[in-house]
């Protein structure tokens, strides 16, 4: 039995979880604008988390927030569960199943077995689309790839109750109800406000656009802190959080940047669509930045990819983002 | 970033696509399929390099007869003791004892039952390791790419 669903392939699972879904039911958003409306973007630099021993950086808000938002502002309920056990938690997805529901579900990457090796690391965070089942395959709308999937009952059930860090503890997710009529603008415009806040007023130092210049400080000592060998594992860290599967280029920037274009016209904003001009030429910016990074671990550091000239490079990133926001949060207000 | 400048470099995922936003010639935002970038490799390997040589250094030990079997498995699936222990029930200090050879010889086969399952691999596999570890990255791609 498989659902009609339209599966699109999207740049991140959680933000193409949503736009499948709520377009399934009639509800025609894309990814990025569940992730403008969800307040998608983000930064933050914590050195307290370790990831491989490294600090962790993160360019989106945290996992699971951004479709509470969206589902919040858009007015949609969601009928979200978790379970004990794991035979329970697919029994509960099969019936689901067969009363034609297509089921969200938050699953451990790395047990997904149509996931390539390269992309198999603990993250417990990932979302999916079970949209139909034949006898014990499972057909899936697993949104970072181009098709549809198929997975084994074995392998989905251990996804789901994959360990450690913010386990999904069998989590799944159906749509329950749908607005009568969802107030689009408004909900744009409370997603803004947020992104605007968070990243302009967070009370941290290691948030938002302070965070980015804590950043820019921190790239500029690694080297006489840790030496040249471990400054650049750093290094490495950072670009792989920025340009990780799923953050469709430059840490969610470009993704930002096609909600507010799209923010433009539905609102009928000229204003918005110079804010998405700006915010793409920003993203270019920490390209590059990737680009001046990834050479420093290659050994094939030139001249302008000094230190010094990459913690330049996330300066500007910040001071462009900063005016950004608040010319946001003007028109937003 | 336009369109036109999305990368298509070989990644580690082969053949697979992944999509990223880029800027059309009408100037409107577009999702595009890439297999990869240049840069996003490099430090995707940085991670796998890390991982290979840990590797390589728990074989070498393993051989002197110093650590089990079962300390490469869990570092194989970038595993540590404490994740290991979640996933077959067991305490974790003795999830550490097991990673030694001595105590690792003496488990019982429901115990090493459940460490293989936790690992997906079959009990045999447990007791040794392997000459490599079974982490290739396919970097062909389909006959549509893009030429290099």
């Amino acid at each position: 039995m498989q659902i009609p669903f339209e599966h699109r392939q999207s740049a991140h699972c959680e933000t193409g979880v949503a736009a499948n879904l709520l377009s399934h039911y009639g509800l025609d958003i894309n990814e990025a604008m569940a992730f403008g409306i969800g307040s998608g973007l983000f930064f933050g630099y914590l050195p307290f988390i370790r990831l491989n021993h490294l600090p962790l950086t993160t360019y989106r808000i945290t996992t699971g927030g951004i479709m509470k938002r969206l589902t919040k502002r858009l007015g949609v309920k969601l009928n979200m569960t978790q379970f004990r056990n794991p035979r329970k938690a697919m029994a509960a997805l099969d019936r689901k199943l067969d009363e034609g529901v297509p089921v969200g579900c938050q699953t451990g990457g790395y047990w997904l077995p149509y996931f390539p090796q390269a992309y198999r690391f603990h993250f417990n965070m990932h979302n999916l689309v079970v949209i139909g089942r034949d006898g014990d395959d499972y057909q899936i709308s697993d949104p970072i790839f181009e098709t549809t999937v198929t997975c084994h009952r074995r392998d989905l059930m251990k996804a789901r109750f994959a360990k450690g860090a913010m386990a999904p503890k069998g989590k799944m997710y159906f749509v329950e109800s749908m607005p009568t009529a969802a107030d689009i603008p408004r909900a744009i415009k409370r997603g803004m406000r947020e992104v605007g806040r968070t990243m302009t007023k967070a009370p941290v130092a290691l948030i938002g656009v302070k965070g980015i210049r804590k950043l820019a400080r921190q790239v500029e000592i690694w080297p006489d802190k840790f030496g040249a060998e471990k400054a650049l594992l750093y290094l490495g860290q950072v670009i792989r959080m920025q340009e990780e599967i799923g953050t469709g280029g430059a840490g969610f920037r470009f993704i930002y940047a096609a909600f507010l274009q799209q923010a433009a016209n539905v609102m009928g904003m000229p204003r918005l669509k110079a804010l998405s001009d700006e915010m793409t030429a920003i993203g270019d910016r920490w390209r590059m930045f990737a680009v001046s990074g990834a050479r420093n671990c290659k050994g094939r550091a030139r001249a302008e990819d000094s230190y010094p000239a990459m913690a330049a490079i996330l300066r500007e990133c910040a001071d462009r983002e900063a005016s950004l926001y608040r010319e946001l949060l003007a028109i937003a207000h | 970033m336009l369109k036109e400048n999305v990368p298509q470099d070989v990644g580690l995922a082969g053949p697979l696509r992944e999509v990223v936003y880029a800027v059309g010639k009408d100037g409107e935002y577009e999702t595009v399929a890439s297999y990869g970038w240049d840069s996003k490799t490099v430090a995707l390997n940085q991670a796998w390099d890390l991982i290979l040589k840990e590797l390589a250094v728990i074989k070498t030990r393993v051989t002197a007869g110093e650590l089990s079997p079962l300390a490469w498995h869990m570092t194989r699936h970038q595993m540590q003791p404490a994740l290991l222990a979640k996933y077959v029930g067991i305490n974790r200090w003795r999830v550490r004892r097991h990673l030694k050879a001595g105590p690792f010889r003496r488990l019982k086969p429901s115990v090493l039952a459940r460490y293989a399952d936790a690992f997906g691999i079959p009990v045999v596999d447990l007791m040794t390791i392997p000459d490599a570890p079974d982490l290739e990255f396919t970097t062909n791609r389909n006959g549509h790419a893009n030429s290099l």
